[in-house]
């Protein structure tokens, strides 16, 4: 064979070699492994789990759960205690010091009813009951909230009877009623308690691929590979770009994973209960997937860039963990801050995808139009951060060690 | 053959390379001798073009290194001065890997590879893998894996360093090997002994400059004295970095 067909050999294979020698390396790294297939996509749906748990805790709460409250002057107003028991109310014996015992958490609520009770009743004037309670405990605000809202049920009852005894319609007290009509569907419901879950997928693909872009610069340079590397006749962007190959296909893992992972977790969630809608399963899984594609480039790239500036793996480490960060700010913004979604915003990487993945949640599907601004905004970044990388690989100065 | 052509190289106000001519010959040891910080790895880096000189040439075996690199590094088989191993792959694995970089096919590859092992005595190590290697198991398995594609130009950058004696006569031995197959090599140190036995031109580098280029018996005699550690100290006019 001559030189030069071994030459054009060595060429076509430089990519592929690079790129399965990454993979097969990475994957002997226990550390690489946790992170990319583990930690990385199961934090997501577990820490989802978690979420729902506390709220259909919560939930269940509002519920007919039969409430113990410490009555005080039980004996003055047996009618409305009567009232309350029917409502899953449970009056306990009174308390000495109920103020005392509500900051003391002994008990959420303290009914007190004042011996005047009786009279006002029979003279039909109106009469205070007290809600003795500490708003600073949030768990009693639920007990208070079903507490006062049965008391005045109980009085908005029995002041329409005392309307109709005097010959007037119950109406003549309330002029005027608000009706909620609450417009969003069981879909929309759970989108806005999962508005987090854009981010966990842009988690999980951060953590897929980030101790690989480590190792590709700041990693190989700290153990001097580089230089020896450098001295095979193989351009540098053909290593960068079977280094590169290799992160995006661990973060691609990471990425299914993670969907695979909600989808289960999606199947056991008793969305029903919480009045919700949570549809998790293969055709959200695979649009998610095809909205993230150029986003796992343009990580790979990002991640590269900034590992490259580090002298030292251990400073590399710190830098990307801090870019970890960035994907986090569209879904802070977006949830803390009511903006109405223009198109423009579908082109901006990251806004792009969690503006989608958020309709995907809401049921509501994704337009052509946006789905292609999306896609295209991402890809002429990660074009860019690849292209930027390329050129910090060129630097004479990276191949150094030391 | 390598050529080497008025190299110039400067970072930021320091001239680390201010000068340097020398040619290395096929059949021959050619060692680039001076004490620390003279120039010699940074001379080297240009060579197997992981720098660009700031001036000069540099060809081997008639290629231009600025015109075709990747040609260059093909006709080189490099022992840098940073030997740096895949630590979670076994020796072999770090031997397959530059074989594949330089293109070679699997067939010849596999012969390649196990004849460098047996050359090296490295069957003992040839399947762990790297981590925790000691310095001479290190550098054997980085030779190995310059030396793959089998060039005609060998270059090693303080191959000695931090070796046993055994380890060191090992290598010793290992290059008049290479030498004797004819090929053209060329390694630095800033150790005396070493190249005074091994070479057959000595090209002295101080402050980035060639101060002299001749082979051990012409040193001698150019200097008037009879040790060359003397000759040596005269040459570069002062004793220092010349730790043995």
């Amino acid at each position: 064979m001559n030189m030069d067909t071994r030459l054009t050999l060595g060429r076509t294979r430089a990519f592929l070699t690079v790129f399965l020698k990454e993979v097969k390396e990475n994957l002997r790294d226990r550390r690489t492994i946790i992170s990319a297939f583990l930690t990385g996509p199961l934090l997501g749906p577990l820490i989802l789990v978690m979420l729902l748990n506390i709220n259909l805790n919560r939930e269940l709460d509002k519920a007919e759960k039969p409430l113990p409250v410490p009555v005080i002057g039980a004996e003055y107003a047996p009618n409305l205690i009567g009232a309350l028991k029917a409502e899953g109310i449970v009056p306990q014996s009174p308390v000495a010091n109920p103020e005392v015992a509500v900051r003391k958490q002994d008990a959420d609520v303290v009914l007190r009813i004042s011996p005047d009770y009786p009279n006002a009743w029979h003279k039909g004037e109106s009469v205070q009951v007290e809600l003795i309670y500490d708003s600073s405990q949030r768990d009693a605000n639920t007990a208070v909230m079903r507490v006062s809202q049965l008391v005045e049920t109980y009085a908005r009852q029995q002041g329409a009877m005392r309307l109709v005894a005097r010959g007037l319609s119950p109406g003549t007290a309330w002029p005027v009623v608000a009706a909620r009509r609450d417009q969003a569907t069981a879909q929309a419901r759970a989108a806005l308690m999962f508005s987090i879950l854009p981010y966990f997928f842009v988690l999980s693909v951060f953590m897929g691929g980030m101790y690989l872009a480590i190792d590709l610069t700041a990693g190989e340079r700290e153990r001097q590979s580089l230089e020896p590397l450098f001295a095979n006749p193989v351009p540098r962007w053909k290593i960068l770009a079977g280094k590169l190959a290799a992160i995006c296909v661990f973060s691609a893992a990471s990425l299914l994973i993670s969907l695979m992972a909600f989808a289960v977790v999606g199947r056991f969630i008793p969305t029903e209960k919480l009045g919700m809608e949570l549809e998790l399963g293969f055709s959200f899984g695979s649009r998610v997937l095809l909205l993230m594609l150029p986003l796992i480039v343009l990580l790979a790239a990002l991640q590269s860039m900034v590992a490259a500036f580090a002298k030292s793996y251990r400073e590399a480490q710190t830098y990307v963990s801090l870019l970890m960060f960035v994907p986090v700010i569209p879904s802070i913004l977006l949830s803390t801050m009511p903006i109405k979604s223009q198109m423009w915003m579908y082109a901006v990487p990251l806004l792009g995808q969690h503006l989608g993945i958020m309709q995907l949640l809401r049921g509501d599907g994704i337009e052509p139009q946006q789905l292609g601004l999306c896609l295209l905004g991402s890809l002429v970044a990660a074009a860019l951060g690849v292209l930027v990388t390329a050129r910090l690989y060129q630097s004479e100065r990276l191949a150094i060690s030391g | 053959m390598i050529e080497v052509k008025d190299l110039h190289k400067a970072f930021g106000t320091v001239k680390a390379v201010d000068g340097v001519s020398f040619t290395a010959r096929d059949g021959e040891i050619t060692g680039l001798l001076g004490p620390n910080g003279a120039g010699k790895t940074t001379s080297l880096r240009m060579l197997y073009t992981l720098m660009k000189p700031d001036r000069g040439q540099v060809l081997v075996d008639g290629i231009d290194a600025a015109e075709d690199a990747l040609a260059v590094r093909r006709r080189l088989g490099v022992l840098p001065d940073a030997r740096g191993l895949y630590k979670r792959l076994t020796a072999r694995e770090n031997i397959d890997y530059f074989a594949r970089l330089q293109g070679l096919p699997e067939d010849v590859l596999a012969t390649r590879r196990e004849a460098l092992v047996q050359a090296l005595e490295m069957e003992d190590i040839g399947d762990r893998r790297t981590e925790g290697f000691s310095q001479g198991q290190r550098v054997k398995t980085a030779i190995a894996r310059a030396l793959i594609h089998d060039p005609r130009n060998v270059i090693l950058d303080e191959p000695t360093n931090g070796l046993d004696v055994m380890a060191t006569r090992a290598l010793r031995q290992f290059m008049q090997r290479l030498k004797a197959e004819g090929r053209c090599v060329l390694f630095s140190s800033h150790i005396m002994q070493e190249v005074a036995m091994l070479c057959d031109r000595i090209v002295v580098i101080a402050n980035g400059r060639v101060v002299a280029d001749e082979s051990p018996a012409a040193l001698r005699e150019q200097t008037g004295e009879a040790n060359l550690e003397d000759a040596f100290v005269k040459i570069i006019g002062s004793e220092e970095g010349l730790a043995a």
